[in-house]
């Protein structure tokens, strides 16, 4: 093979791009692909610049200095904060309470019958039936289950509550399964084989094995509760959120400044705590 | 050599003890003050209206010309969340520039306040970004895909300075040795370095805005949501069943998708 010398080519080296055609070829596609998109979106960021929404814009923005301090309601503020809070706490605690059982009876650690070869038939049907009704439960968005839970139960915390018990429930189930079946399996098989019953293989070796994998996960899960279940507010299931909605439809600006302090500080405050539960409980 | 003895978690002075109480007190203090009355949700009464509700959700409207709006939705959803991710991406990038200390004498001033926002940005969810911006931007898809790419540009700006502050500092020296000035070590060493990681960690956020996309719209923000909430605000369960169909496959199909790739891509 022989070397072109560089002073021949057409193009100056220093200029050269041998990748030019893919980059020009991406852009190309990029901007066709992203081009109706812009037009469904209706991406007219002019809109902002328009003398009506630039007043009202204007004016709620400018409420937001000084945010609302009335000591009445910083008391009803701090009240709602709790009750986000004890909502993503009463919602985490359902859904481990559902994702346990589910769990036991889904995962394949504890398989009698596929210590021999395969699983038998019905345990494998059931253990895929049950892994179809996590999937069920956590495709739903919480936001969705809330809105069906309103309608059913009414207003209220009791629908936020059930909503990420449910939503939650299905990926506690989830990744409770890939974690105990990514572990290590030889005490467990061991145990299994050696004649254990199926729980106290369960509570003497997968429990141990995975206990600190599974409660930090659990504590991350509450962490997104808490942010979940201000947007669960929204839709009438009370808390924060229902509070900031309010608000907003009032365009009262100062009350918003302070609930979003309020809620930024609230999700720091939860990072912290989870930060700290999962140092202390490891 | 001590013995080491197993840890006594449940002693007064041990922090695992102190944690387990402090989580045991929060679930009763929530239980207690939250008054869930459960004994009535879970009374046959509302069970009765749940088997209805979800009665009325089996039978959807399959008429071609509702279907045809379903469709023409369910893609202004996945446009939302491609412009909201892709804005998300650039503005992410350019503000993990400065909240990144690229190398051991950067003096990054702005590391900190550029942090400090891009954790605002991050600790609002896209819901409440777009009830915010619904008074500026008005009702529609424009307010909901803002929302999400004010949303992840927290995110994804965040996990951009992580990367460049870890990527391996090869290139980068090799080319500051030689004084190529900052913008040019940045284009031509460390962004082809943490790029892989950009485009995994902007995919992935694009799976999770295709979900939010989905429910943006229950406050105004466009696509399938914004649907839901007008049908089931005039109690029309036939189009409601629809709407919640296309959301449960739009979602189902995205985790799929993601799963297949995934495995593609680790195989």
């Amino acid at each position: 093979m022989t070397t072109q010398p560089l002073d021949t080519l057409p193009i100056k080296p220093s200029l050269r791009d041998p990748a030019w055609i893919k980059r020009v070829f991406w852009t190309i596609v990029a901007a066709v692909i992203m081009w109706p998109a812009l037009v469904s979106t209706e991406f007219k960021p002019w809109v902002f610049f328009e003398s009506e929404n630039l007043k009202v814009t204007g004016n709620f923005l400018a409420e937001f200095f000084p945010p609302a301090l009335s000591p009445e309601f910083l008391h009803l503020i701090a009240k709602e904060a709790w009750r986000t809070v004890a909502i993503a706490t009463a919602g985490t605690f359902i859904a481990l309470l559902l994702a346990i059982p589910l769990t036991l009876l889904s995962t394949t650690v504890l398989s009698v019958s596929s210590l021999s070869g395969r699983m038998n038939k019905l345990p494998f049907v059931m253990r895929q039936l049950i892994r179809w009704l996590l999937i069920l439960m956590r495709s739903i968005p919480e936001l969705i289950w809330a809105l069906v839970f309103v309608r059913v139960v009414g207003l209220g915390p009791a629908a936020g509550v059930l909503a990420i018990a449910l939503t939650y429930g299905g990926m506690l189930g989830k990744v409770y399964g890939e974690i105990l079946e990514s572990a290590d399996r030889q005490v467990s098989t061991t145990m299994l084989r050696n004649g254990a019953g199926r729980i106290q293989t369960f509570f003497y070796s997968v429990l141990p094995t995975n206990a600190t994998e599974l409660t930090s996960y659990t504590i991350y899960r509450w962490e997104c509760a808490i942010r979940a279940s201000t947007v669960l507010g929204f839709v009438g299931a009370g808390g924060l959120g229902q509070q900031m909605d309010n608000s907003m439809r009032m365009f009262n600006g100062s009350e918003v400044a302070t609930m979003l302090v309020v809620f930024i500080l609230l999700v720091g405050l939860a990072d912290m705590v989870s930060t700290w539960m999962r140092r202390v409980l490891r | 050599m001590s013995v080491s003895r197993p840890k006594h978690w449940l002693r007064w002075d041990s922090p695992v003890c102190w944690a387990l109480s402090a989580t045991a007190a929060l679930i009763v203090l929530s239980f207690w003050s939250l008054d869930l009355q459960l004994g009535r949700v879970l009374s046959f009464e509302s069970l009765a209206r749940m088997g209805k509700f979800l009665g009325e959700l089996l039978s959807p409207n399959v008429e071609a010309t509702f279907l045809k709006k379903l469709a023409l939705a369910s893609l202004e959803t996945l446009a939302m969340s491609a412009v909201g991710t892709l804005l998300a991406a650039l503005f992410g990038l350019l503000l993990a520039v400065p909240a990144s200390r690229s190398h051991s004498s950067d003096p990054a001033r702005w590391r900190f306040l550029t942090r400090l926002l891009l954790n605002a940005l991050r600790s609002i969810p896209e819901l409440v970004w777009a009830a915010l911006l619904l008074i500026s931007a008005g009702l529609g898809p424009f307010a909901g895909t803002l929302a999400l790419a004010l949303h992840t540009t927290g995110v994804l700006g965040r996990l951009f300075a992580e990367s460049i502050e870890n990527a391996p500092q090869d290139a980068a020296a090799a080319l500051r040795v030689q004084g190529v000035p900052e913008g040019r070590v940045f284009l031509y060493a460390t962004l082809p370095t943490v790029s892989p990681q950009i485009m995994s960690y902007s995919l992935y956020r694009w799976e999770n805005n295709i979900r939010a996309a989905a429910v943006l719209g229950v406050v105004g923000g466009g696509g399938l949501g914004q649907m839901l909430s007008f049908h089931m605000g005039l109690f029309q369960m036939q189009e409601t069943s629809s709407v919640l169909i296309a959301m449960i496959l739009l979602v189902v199909l995205v985790d799929a998708c993601s799963y297949f790739v995934r495995r593609m891509l680790s195989r």
